[in-house]
């Protein structure tokens, strides 16, 4: 397992080259299947979190026939600790479109849809502006491809991206049985591509720089650079473009108030890495991230840490499938009752049994998610959950 | 389609591609949980009972979901699959108002079953079950009880997807997820037509029928009260069902004897009032058509549709209002009958009618809510005291202790309890439609309608709107102006289909002159109050059922009932006349949409 330093990057945050959308312009000289080619021996994946292979999912796409085909930018960004994607549309959103534009010309779509969370509809006005600019150079590059804006209701779940299309066509923000995928079935029945804004943005820039540069960054396992929103009890808050592969060790040096006991890596649907792992965990490697990262120093509880989590679990369920409705309650109440002394100590094994079946029954990542940082915090911090 | 071979606990098979590992499982008998899927409503999966492990993938595949695959291999019974069912099932404990003992559905209920099978241990997982949740007994029809939903969304789909009525729907989310009216209104002041099909749906006691049979046990038991007691022609069918029987069964001569032992001063045949309903309803077509056709007169509307479910005409007063004089003025057979049996039936037998009650055993839960109507009181006192479903009248004949399966056959008593085939065949889709054209087509041509044994084959059957063409010839001198004429009618079962048909009114496409509407699917022998559960096979075997007794009629066309002929000497003159309309016939009103 290779290993790298804390290293700033700067690809996403680079600024524009000289002409706006030249990197679709020269993408567009390419042929599509070389565009995806690019993507895909970039090894880039899925900025959102779930970390699903682009150039594979953009194959997949492109290879769906259809009348009308969707691309979607996922802009609900709602994960607790979360909030790179804000900083990208509102500094280089023309790097976001251009991901969008290059995917449409290699999959041949024809509409695009950013969905943005309603809490960024402050990004509105700046966001139609580029769009008209953008509007006039695909005009002159003769590409056929229109977006809009779509502004969501604000339930967590709708980050998902089967309950963001739910969302969009007036529903319900609920998970979809899947198969079908949105590749094949998507909005309006329409084949959909949906990826997270970070991943359009390094997408342009993989077309700009080339697989082979973006490459260089990351190790064999974690590709490229990625985007860290930083959170919690460090001196350094903010967004950083980190390269991958750090160990948490380095990271906490680099990012911790030197009294760190505990990262959440990848929101609260991530894992909790504690101290004594710090030294063999690998950000992103098996703890896969959308980048949010919350550090927490030994002032915290980590009672209160989970308790917190749990309550934004329960609220934010859809509610539509028992073990992500009910279990997240249970677990809710379940740590309550431990910490009151109502439930036994071996009641917290119970409940890592239940996050686990949560974890191979639920419909959607939410529920399928909890058992991460439910039981890396139980565990690790067991002496926490009870006194 | 092609085929897939794939492996279900260790036995190879071959199915067709495109159907779920749930379907697969069923074809080799291998019987997985659900609670969420029903055959009749579209795929949820969302209560993940139905869970099985598929070779190489880590996490569970919720069955009714997912689709079969080539090469799959999938464990419906591995300790892993056990455990995850047991947790969800416990969950769903957890959330769950337990007072089994209490509840209407004790002994039919999925959760209860399911709880059972897996042996659940209630003191598992902490009660997640909100308190203070209240019980809306607002509607005459539907009680709606939070505390023992399992948020499965039977009920949403059934009233979106079959009834296009939208009555409910989930809402919030999280732990507070559950099933709303509209704004969480009670149940009286939504669009609802009281179909009762997500009664008949929901798997736990969330939703039953409001029940009223205390008040008849209370009217049995008070010497001073004749109990007069009628059964809708789709009872007999299925009332077996709750008591032992195979479904399909006929239980007519049992019944009868049943409601007798309960001690019912009187028990009597809605058939009877369904024939009477043809003979008016009939000639109410007839006098529209002339009217049209002869006349020229503009006011009057075709096509004329039939008026005897109440979900439907609710349906169409909330949805349709300006299109209620398409429907018929007539009565539903139970509202008929009611005004009778405190008029004409009153007076023949020398009874008080301030001391009748009159009591319906119905395949429906809209049946409740028709008898409550304000205009129903055509009588001089409310024309039907208690409107029952199958399922309450089945838990009365338990209540008596009564041996039903040994019970001898008995016959209706009279007047208003003889029948023909004819009015049998309402409980089922088209049913209305072939009664009325066995005696339309004998008053105008003096002739049987041409089809073989009466039966009208192309009126019957399953698909959701069905249409036929009648071309009427040889009439009799006083229907000469319908020589040569076709008759096109149209028949629609479930609210889906009804709106089908009216939007092709609406927009002024509508070439039928006679259509039959049902708003349950199937019509009544799929009725909301129909004993639980329903699918497409039991509505087969009822349907089979109720065609089967119309054979065994010896009198087949209402218009040859003789009870029929003697209340026309007796009491209303005739078909349309003065007295009719008093007590035989109706008007609507217009509803809001939401």
């Amino acid at each position: 397992m290779s290993t790298k330093q804390v290293n700033r990057a700067d690809i996403i945050f680079s600024p524009y080259s000289v002409a706006p959308y030249e990197i679709l312009r020269l993408s567009m000289q390419k042929t599509k299947p070389e565009v995806i080619e690019e993507i895909t021996e970039s090894g880039l994946r899925g900025r959102g979190g779930a970390g699903f292979l682009t150039g594979l999912k953009w194959k997949f796409f492109a290879n769906t026939d259809g009348d009308e085909k969707y691309i979607i930018c996922n802009a609900d960004e709602g994960e607790p600790g979360t909030f790179k994607d804000r900083k990208l549309l509102v500094e280089v959103p023309r790097k976001v479109i251009s991901g969008m534009a290059i995917a449409a010309y290699a999959c041949n779509a024809t509409k695009g849809v950013i969905y943005l969370r309603a809490e960024y509809n402050n990004l509105i006005p700046a966001l139609k502006k580029e769009l008209d600019i953008f509007d006039e150079h695909a005009k002159k590059f003769g590409l056929k491809f229109k977006i809009e804006i779509f502004s969501g209701a604000g339930a967590y779940v709708c980050g998902e991206e089967t309950a963001l299309i739910e969302s969009m066509e007036g529903q319900r923000g609920e998970p979809r049985n899947k198969p079908p995928f949105p590749i094949q079935n998507g909005y309006l029945g329409k084949p959909t591509l949906v990826n997270n804004v970070e991943t359009f943005a390094t997408a342009s820039m993989v077309c700009r720089y080339g697989a082979s540069t973006y490459k260089t960054y990351g190790t064999s396992d974690q590709r490229g650079s990625k985007l860290f929103s930083i959170s919690g009890d460090s001196p350094k808050e903010g967004v950083f473009e980190l390269e991958l592969g750090m160990k948490i060790s380095d990271f906490v040096e680099e990012f911790g108030d030197g009294d760190t006991k505990a990262v959440q890596v990848g929101g609260v649907a991530g894992f909790c890495i504690p101290r004594k792992q710090f030294e063999t965990a690998i950000v992103g490697e098996g703890n896969t991230t959308g980048g949010a990262t919350m550090i927490f120093n030994s002032t915290r509880s980590m009672y209160n840490v989970l308790h917190n989590y749990l309550d934004f679990f329960a609220e934010e369920s859809c509610g539509q499938c028992t073990p992500c409705r009910v279990g997240t309650q249970q677990l809710l109440k379940g740590i309550e009752a431990v910490k009151s002394g109502t439930k036994p100590v071996e009641y917290l094994d119970d409940l890592i049994k239940l996050s686990k079946t949560m974890q191979i029954t639920s419909k959607c990542g939410l529920g399928q998610s909890v058992t991460n940082s439910f039981t890396s915090i139980v565990q690790n911090f067991k002496e926490e959950m009870i006194y | 389609m092609s085929n897939i071979t794939l492996t279900i606990d260790g036995q190879t098979i071959e199915v067709p591609k495109g159907i779920t590992i749930l379907e697969a499982a069923k074809k080799i008998n291998v019987k997985i949980p659900t609670l969420c899927h029903h055959e009749d409503l579209c795929v949820a999966g969302n209560c993940r009972v139905c869970v099985v492990e598929v070779k190489g993938k880590h996490r569970l595949e919720a069955s009714c979901a997912v689709p079969a695959e080539q090469g799959m291999e999938i464990l419906t019974n591995s300790a892993k699959v056990r455990i995850a069912r047991q947790d969800i099932v416990s969950l769903l404990v957890s959330e769950h108002n337990t007072q089994c003992t209490t509840c209407y559905r004790n002994t039919n209920c999925e959760l209860q079953d399911l709880a059972a099978e897996y042996n659940v241990d209630g003191n598992r997982f902490l009660s997640v079950l909100k308190p203070n949740i209240k019980i809306d007994k607002s509607s005459w029809s539907i009680e709606k009880d939070d505390s023992k939903c399992i948020r499965c969304q039977r009920c949403v789909r059934t009233c979106a997807e079959l009834q296009h009525v939208n009555a409910l729907t989930a809402s919030h989310k999280g732990h507070e997820m559950k099933i709303s009216t509209f704004m969480d209104l009670p149940f009286n002041e939504v669009v609802c037509t009281n179909c009762g099909q997500c009664v008949n749906r929901c798997p736990t006691g969330a939703l039953t029928e409001r029940r009223y049979f205390d008040q008849v046990w209370e009217a049995i038991g008070d010497p001073t009260k004749h109990v007069v007691m009628n059964t809708a022609p789709s009872v007999r069918v299925a009332l077996g069902e709750m008591l032992g029987y195979e479904v399909g069964t006929r239980v007519t001569g049992k019944m009868v004897t049943a409601m007798r032992k309960l001690g019912v001063d009187s028990v009597l045949d809605t058939d009877f009032s369904a024939d009477l309903t043809i003979i008016e309803e009939g000639n109410e077509l007839l006098t529209r058509l002339k009217k049209v056709l002869v006349d020229g007169d503009k006011s009057v509307k075709l096509p004329m549709i039939t008026s005897c479910s109440p979900g439907w005409v609710k349906f169409i007063e909330h949805m349709f209002p300006n299109h209620l004089g398409h429907l018929s003025t007539c009565k539903s057979p139970q509202q008929m009958f009611g005004a009778l049996t405190k008029t004409y039936y009153a007076e023949q037998k020398g009874i008080d009618p301030k001391d009748i009650v009159s009591v319906a055993i119905m395949p429906c839960a809209a049946k409740k809510y028709e008898a409550n109507r304000p205009e129903m009181n055509a009588s001089g006192y409310r024309d039907i005291d208690a409107g029952l479903t199958t399922r309450e009248f089945g838990l009365m004949i338990k209540q008596a202790g009564l041996d039903f399966k040994n019970l001898p056959d008995s016959d209706f008593d009279s007047i208003m309890g003889q029948s023909t085939g004819a009015g049998v065949i309402f409980g089922a889709t088209g049913g209305v439609m072939e009664a009325a054209l066995r005696t339309a087509y004998a008053v105008v041509t003096g002739r049987s309608v041409p089809f073989e044994n009466l039966n009208i084959t192309a009126v019957r059957g399953t698909e959701g709107v069905r249409s036929a063409s009648i071309k009427v010839e040889g009439c009799l001198p006083e229907w000469k102006f319908l020589e040569g004429a076709v008759l096109n009618v149209a028949v629609a079962h479930g609210l889906k289909n009804a709106r089908v048909i009216m939007d092709e009114i609406a927009a002024g496409k509508s070439t039928y002159h006679f259509i039959e509407v049902m708003g349950c699917p199937g019509g009544c022998i799929g009725g909301g109050g129909q004993p639980i559960p329903t699918n497409a096979e039991i509505r087969a075997k009822r349907t089979k059922a109720i065609y089967e007794e119309d054979m065994s009629k010896p009198i087949r066309m209402s218009h040859e009932n003789p009870e029929i002929t003697k209340i026309y000497e007796e009491f209303l003159g005739k078909p349309l006349g003065h007295k009719s309309h008093e007590l035989l016939h109706t008007h609507y009103q217009k509803r809001h949409r939401h």
